[in-house]
């Protein structure tokens, strides 16, 4: 049985724009998968869907085994949302928001307060926890969001660009906690727009475009399709020209950074043997962009193409 | 029938909904209890004298149950309609839509905090009226049942209000431009046999009527109409307004795309 298995679903808009074309997906339990695509692609269309939140036009969601439609309570108990946009209300306290949240899934007041308690601690909200959640910060208001949908310690936990706007240090203790739950066994769903953050963080992925999934697999093996790679050179000297470097692609940015792409079968030791022999010394290299990202582009390029 | 789970979550959206308009009971308490005062000291004490009896009773005795009944329809439907709203406009209706929360005891809930805040409300104006004048209640059970079906009636008709707007303005439309004329015409301050025969007729068609004068007959054994009447109306409305809520709550309307 899939954590989440989403057969030919479609939307229509009631303004008539076709937000999802026949999106099948499957997740597995206990996964950590990403969904990735660019703005306006059907990331929160999808996901609204699952949880209840957007009426689907054609096609059937199943969540651990239960159908959203005949089973619909049950499916939705599985499932903890952390939404794009904020959504509680601004004046009532994070532990207010937390514990109501737990009353809504059948959690007893005295437990539910316990619980959020201790996931409002974890997320670092303890101190803010009695005042007006309007007061918090946008990082703190994204993680109020997250003890809110671990309330009921759903088996499967879906978010929607949960690091959006949130700082660099706490982007990481975030992900910390998400792999920390992750191998407790509560299957993840992500969106986000950091490629870096799902090549770290996910197992699986799929990536949508204008409504239609155009990848779907395992982040290895989509990285292994990545054939070449594009390097930043930084030199120690600065050199007029570029000289010929046999069987690399090969430009001169400024006269101290070069930029290199490499072939997946060509060995980075090949390029190093021609800068001894040009006595040309390097300091540093990096890739110019994520790996991810690089296939992500090239993934939508040829998709629009294809169009 | 409902589980115990369904049980908790009702408590929590009734005792959301309570916290919420006591917490800010000067926008929802204080204001009718002002206002209904002005109405006791200038109809009942100042102009009152000078109308004298209306039906055998003392002007402002006959126009109590009146303003009471009146503070309670605005208050039940002015309770859900801002708390419904207010959870579609800032999204946190969307709270509720992920759980497993059966729509009908969203809807339950919501009803709940209106019927509540009209009671308290309904509680409010009641203890203003003993400072002007003695109440005398002829029958609890009509005068209590009448106050639980009106309420629900006004917090079903807010819901559906709320369900529907889509901006701040909307929600003030209907209070202003339907409720307002038809407890102004339904009773509150005179008796229909002072109407033309004509405007009588007019005036039997607005169910606002029947609820004034059912409770004025619990409170003060007066009534324009009859008592059974009044009753069937009250729970033909309730079925009804039940009936589409729920029917509008499943699906979705106003609140998924
Ligand atoms: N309520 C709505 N009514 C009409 N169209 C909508 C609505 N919500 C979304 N859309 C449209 O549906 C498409 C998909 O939107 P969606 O929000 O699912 O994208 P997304 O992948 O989550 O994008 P982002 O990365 O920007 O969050 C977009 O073209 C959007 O304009
Ligand atoms: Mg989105």
């Amino acid at each position: 049985m899939s954590a989440l298995e989403i057969n030919n679903l479609n939307k229509v808009y009631p303004n008539k724009l076709t937000a999802l074309k026949n999106v099948d997906l499957k997740v597995s339990q206990g996964d950590f998968f990403a969904l990735l695509g660019p703005n306006g692609a059907g990331k929160s269309t999808t996901i609204g869907i699952i949880c209840g939140l957007v009426n689907k036009t054609s096609g059937s969601i199943k969540v651990f085994g239960h159908d959203i439609d005949s089973e619909n309570e049950a499916a939705k108990a599985c499932i903890g949302i952390v939404p794009q946009e904020i959504n509680f209300s601004q004046f009532e306290t994070p532990l207010d928001i937390v514990v109501n949240q737990g009353g809504y899934y059948g959690i007893k007041r005295s437990i539910a307060l316990q619980r959020a308690k201790k996931y409002l601690d974890k997320l670092g909200l303890t101190e803010k926890c009695h005042e007006p959640s309007r007061q918090l910060s946008g990082g703190m208001k994204r993680r109020l969001m997250i003890a809110r949908a671990l309330i009921h310690e759903p088996k499967m936990l879906i978010l929607d660009e949960p690091t959006a706007g949130v700082d660099v240090e706490l982007r990481r203790s975030m992900w910390d906690f998400l792999v920390e739950i992750n191998q407790q066994g509560v299957t993840i769903v992500l969106t986000t727009h950091y490629l870096e953050e799902a090549e770290m963080l996910c197992k699986n992925i799929a990536i949508i475009d204008q409504g239609k999934i155009i990848e779907n697999t395992s982040m290895k093996i989509l990285l292994s399709n990545l054939n070449k790679e594009t390097f930043i050179i930084d030199l120690i000297s600065p050199i007029e020209s570029l000289p010929e470097l046999n069987g690399f692609d090969a430009k001169l940015i400024d006269p101290l950074t070069m930029e290199v792409e490499i072939e997946r079968e060509k060995s980075i030791n090949d390029l190093f043997k021609l800068f001894s022999t040009y006595n040309i010394n390097v300091c540093s290299m990096r890739n110019k962009s994520n790996r991810l990202e690089e296939l992500f582009l090239d993934l939508l390029d040829s998709n629009s193409k294809e169009d | 029938m409902y589980t115990q789970s369904t049980l908790i979550a009702l408590y929590t959206i009734v005792r959301k909904e309570i916290s919420r308009f006591t917490r800010i009971w000067v926008q929802t308490i204080l204001p009718p209890a002002i206002s209904m005062t002005l109405y006791f000291v200038i109809f009942g004490s100042l102009i009152g004298p000078r109308i004298g009896m209306m039906n055998g009773f003392s002007y402002i005795d006959y126009i109590a149950p009146g303003i009471i009944m009146m503070s309670i329809i605005n208050n039940s439907y002015a309770n859900v309609v801002s708390s419904f709203f207010g959870a579609k406009f800032q999204h946190h209706i969307e709270e509720m839509l992920v759980a497993p929360i059966p729509n009908s005891i969203i809807l339950i809930g919501f009803i709940t905090g209106g019927i509540v805040r009209g009671f308290m409300v309904g509680a409010v104006v009641t203890l203003v009226a003993l400072f002007f004048t003695e109440l005398n209640i002829h029958n609890l059970g009509i005068t209590i049942a009448v106050v639980f079906m009106t309420s629900v009636v006004f917090s079903l008709a807010g819901l559906i209000n709320a369900i529907f707007a889509k901006k701040f303005d909307d929600i003030s439309i209907i209070p202003t431009f339907v409720l307002t004329p038809l407890i102004y015409l339904g009773g509150v301050f005179y008796s229909i046999d002072m109407l033309p025969e004509f405007w009588q007729t007019v005036s039997s068609f607005n169910p606002i009527l029947y609820m004034v004068n059912a409770f004025r007959y619990g409170m003060l054994g007066e009534s324009d109409i009859n008592i059974t009447t009044a009753f069937l109306i009250l729970t033909l409305f309730t079925c009804v307004l039940f009936t589409v809520s729920l029917h509008l709550l499943n699906k979705g309307v106003g609140i998924k795309h």
